[in-house]
């Protein structure tokens, strides 16, 4: 209940003192209070003021006890008289601008994400130490960091103007889709938390869409979030393996999800302005959309990668076009494009492509190569759960 | 407002050109126009160019013990080879202007804002 209103009471006090970094310890203080005096003496009439109103104050006083910074205490004591004590909702620009902030391109692009799951989300320094699988101390160095640059540098604390907002909202976009990413394949981890970033991720595109109504990317990103997660159960087996969406049971898919993702996708690209996320998620609604894995349009979902390669290069991208022109045209149609990008250095790192390749060599009878292809992949080391499944096809092959 | 150091950085075989000739007039020309907006926006405080690497002097104090070096800090690819000193109002701000330089489309501009020191006398009493 205190992590609900986190990210409004980090934004507000930031906006009065200036300081990110005294905001949060201050937010963070404000809520062991509140656990030690509400079971006791009940619920104030409004948690959240009183939250921001206790943190305020003790940002205050570490402002005052910290006379270095004597013309920051100030400006925040000009503002703090200004500003009614309690009950005032907190402005929806605040939230904003906290977030811009933690995804500012100034910062170092891994420091965005911790700091978006610190600041906004209000998950602890162990937390997301955990769910990046790094040592607690390194993530708290990281963060500690970046809250510093953000002081020194002079990042301001505010929403971006109308010129920047496309290249700002996209790295805002971008750490969402990452917090999402991390939390969706490595599938290997503490499963609680991973799917707790998974979670956190479509409560930030929620809230971000509520934020920004106009803007198709963003309800773009909600909406492929939302079909991606919907296939959360059934993308494991009983004995923790990979399954393929071709043999998912699409019983177990969430139907709830998969409705509002689909609803929103095409209410995002009735706007006519496209872009990678909302393509995205109307390839992921390609697949939600039909009861068995045999009723895939896949010259559909051909076209639309096709269309989101203009969007992003990627040969990540040129690899998926591939797999679903070799759905439609057959396995020959879809190698030929695979090995127009099989050199790209990058992509002979990334198991996937040589996943592709395998299988389309499977299904080409040539299994000696695909063999090849297969050890290829398990030599990169691919999540337990994927060289467990790569494996099992070798097997089947030999 | 803050004060923002552009650290202009170049390759070292990128010599000025000769006074008097067609690229020093355009170089002159470019500079002219990316500094002189910022002037008209009230942000530029001061600008040069340096002498190159080698006319450099390195100083260090150790153990009580100035020593000198000849040449840059670092040996590195690129060298720094001026800077433009701006107060604006934050990063976002200083980061535009620092993309209007030449130095950023022919080398790297690096942005660093400067610390506000305030001199013994002025620091405010308790």
């Amino acid at each position: 209940m205190l992590r609900a209103h986190w990210w409004a009471a980090v934004a507000a006090v930031t906006r009065q003192v200036g300081d990110l970094e005294v905001a949060e310890d201050a937010v963070q203080d404000a809520c062991a209070a509140a656990l030690a005096q509400w079971p006791a003496e009940g619920l104030p009439a409004s948690p959240r003021g009183w939250l921001i109103g206790t943190a305020r104050h003790k940002a205050l006083d570490r402002l005052r006890r910290e006379r270095r910074r004597a013309d920051k205490e100030a400006e925040a004591m000009r503002e703090e008289a200004a500003l009614p004590v309690t009950g005032w909702a907190a402005g929806t620009d605040d939230e904003l601008a906290l977030i811009f902030t933690c995804c500012h391109p100034a910062l170092d692009p891994a420091a965005r994400v911790g700091l978006t799951l610190r600041c906004v989300c209000g998950l602890t320094t162990a937390e997301i130490a955990a769910a990046f699988c790094v040592p607690e101390p390194t993530m708290a160095q990281r963060l500690v960091r970046a809250k510093r640059k953000i002081r020194q540098a002079g990042i301001a604390f505010r929403v971006p103007g109308r010129e920047d907002l496309p290249a700002r909202l996209g790295a805002v976009l971008r750490v969402v889709y990452l917090v999402f990413t991390e939390g969706h394949l490595a599938a290997d981890g503490d499963a609680l938390i991973r799917g707790d970033l998974c979670d956190q991720a479509i409560r930030l595109a929620r809230a971000l869409t509520a934020l920004l109504p106009g803007e198709p990317e963003v309800t773009g990103l909600l909406a492929l979030l939302l079909l991606t997660d919907a296939r959360r159960d059934a993308r494991l087996s009983p004995a923790g393996d990979l399954v393929l969406l071709a043999e998912q049971d699409r019983g177990r898919w969430d139907r709830a999800m998969i409705d509002e993702g689909e609803m929103l996708v095409e209410q995002a690209l009735r706007l006519g302005r496209p872009g990678t996320y909302q393509i995205q998620a109307a390839i992921a609604a390609c697949h939600s959309g039909v009861a068995t894995a045999a009723d895939t349009d896949w010259r559909e979902i051909a076209l639309l990668y096709a269309e989101l390669i203009r969007y992003e290069p990627s040969p990540m991208v040129v690899a998926n076009r591939a797999v679903a022109v070799a759905m439609s045209e057959g396995p020959a149609a879809g190698l030929v494009i695979l090995d127009t990008v099989g050199g790209d250095g990058r992509l002979a790192r990334w198991p996937q492509l040589h996943i592709a390749r395998a299988e389309l060599l499977r299904r080409l009878g040539r299994r000696a190569e695909a063999v090849a292809a297969y050890e290829a992949a398990l030599a990169l080391e691919p999540p337990s759960p994927e060289r467990a499944y790569l494996a099992r096809r070798m097997r089947e092959l030999r | 407002m803050v004060k923002y150091m552009f650290l202009l950085y170049g390759r070292p075989e990128d010599q000025l050109p000769e006074p008097g000739t067609e690229e020093f007039e355009r170089m002159r020309a470019e500079w002219g126009a990316a500094t002189g907006a910022m002037a008209r926006a009230g942000v530029l405080l001061d600008c040069a160019p340096l002498q190159p690497p080698a006319a450099a002097t390195t100083v260090r104090v150790r153990d009580g013990e100035t020593l000198l070096t000849d040449g840059p800090a670092a040996e590195i690819k690129e060298h720094f080879g001026g800077y433009t000193l701006v107060e604006c109002a934050d990063l976002d701000e200083a980061l535009k202007w620092a993309a209007t330089l030449p130095a950023a489309h022919a080398g790297k501009v690096e942005v660093r804002p400067v610390v506000q020191v305030v001199a013994p006398a002025e620091q405010p009493a308790g």
